[in-house]
């Protein structure tokens, strides 16, 4: 699966993507940032406050309850502030 | 159709109206928006601070995706014979043109509302982040409520 960070998402984890292994039973987007958030204090930091993270899956907006699968492309940002 | 481009480098508006009317006759109205980059801090605590540049990140296939999606929603919910939304990315400064909507219509009222739903959407979807730089450093712009409310109003409960 590969995980895309943008805005001061990126800057807090460090880089702008990584390819990860999706480990059994993780599912959906509630489950993939509860175990992203377990790998790390900076991951932690950023996923703290749920409600201040978009999450994207294959460049749609998705809710914590969307299926994710290996072949995805999964982004988290912050509230968008362009125009 | 509405064409969507996004772009580092500037773009010349009397140029994009003149394509959009290419010799055509059946245009009555041609509204346009153009977003340019303030000489002050858009944050709350700091608001009044003078900002020496601003960086505009952003997601490119999703935001190429999005801005056509609300390209496609415009053209089913109005009349328009036509249309060009173009968004800059990239280091720019105080005075610099970051947004471009210009909307061709028959009539006055659908290219006003177009023009202003694809604005309202595009900042509460288009996957872009502005991060100023001032002198007291530089720091990302928040989200703005208002800007959420005024998109929820072309929402159709």
């Amino acid at each position: 699966m590969k995980l895309l960070y943008f805005s001061w998402v990126r800057e807090r984890i460090g880089r702008d993507e990584e390819d990860v292994a999706l480990p059994d039973g993780v599912t959906s987007v509630g489950a993939l940032l509860g175990w992203l958030a377990s790998r790390g204090p900076d991951y932690a930091a950023v996923l703290e406050n749920r409600s201040a993270i978009r999450v994207a899956v294959n460049q749609d907006y998705a809710d914590d309850a969307h299926p994710v699968s290996s072949t995805d492309e999964i982004a988290l940002f912050p509230p968008v502030t362009g125009g | 159709m509405i064409e969507v481009r996004i772009q580092p480098h500037d773009f010349n508006v009397a140029a994009e109206l003149d394509r959009l009317r290419d010799k055509r006759t059946d245009i009555g109205a041609l509204v346009t928006f153009t977003g340019l980059v303030r000489d002050m801090l858009m944050h709350d605590r700091t608001d009044g601070q003078p900002i020496t540049a601003m960086t505009l990140e952003h997601y490119p296939a999703m935001a190429q995706r999005q801005l056509e999606a609300i390209a496609r929603e415009a053209e089913t919910r109005w009349p328009l014979l036509g249309g060009t939304i173009i968004h800059r990315h990239g280091r720019l400064m105080p005075g610099d043109q970051i947004v471009l909507v210009a909307i061709a219509s028959a009539h006055r009222h659908a290219a006003f509302e177009a023009a202003m739903f694809l604005m309202d959407w595009l900042k509460t979807k288009a996957p872009f982040w502005k991060k100023e730089e001032g002198d007291t450093g530089t720091h990302w712009v928040a989200a703005r409520a208002e800007d959420d409310a005024a998109a929820e109003r072309w929402s159709r409960g």
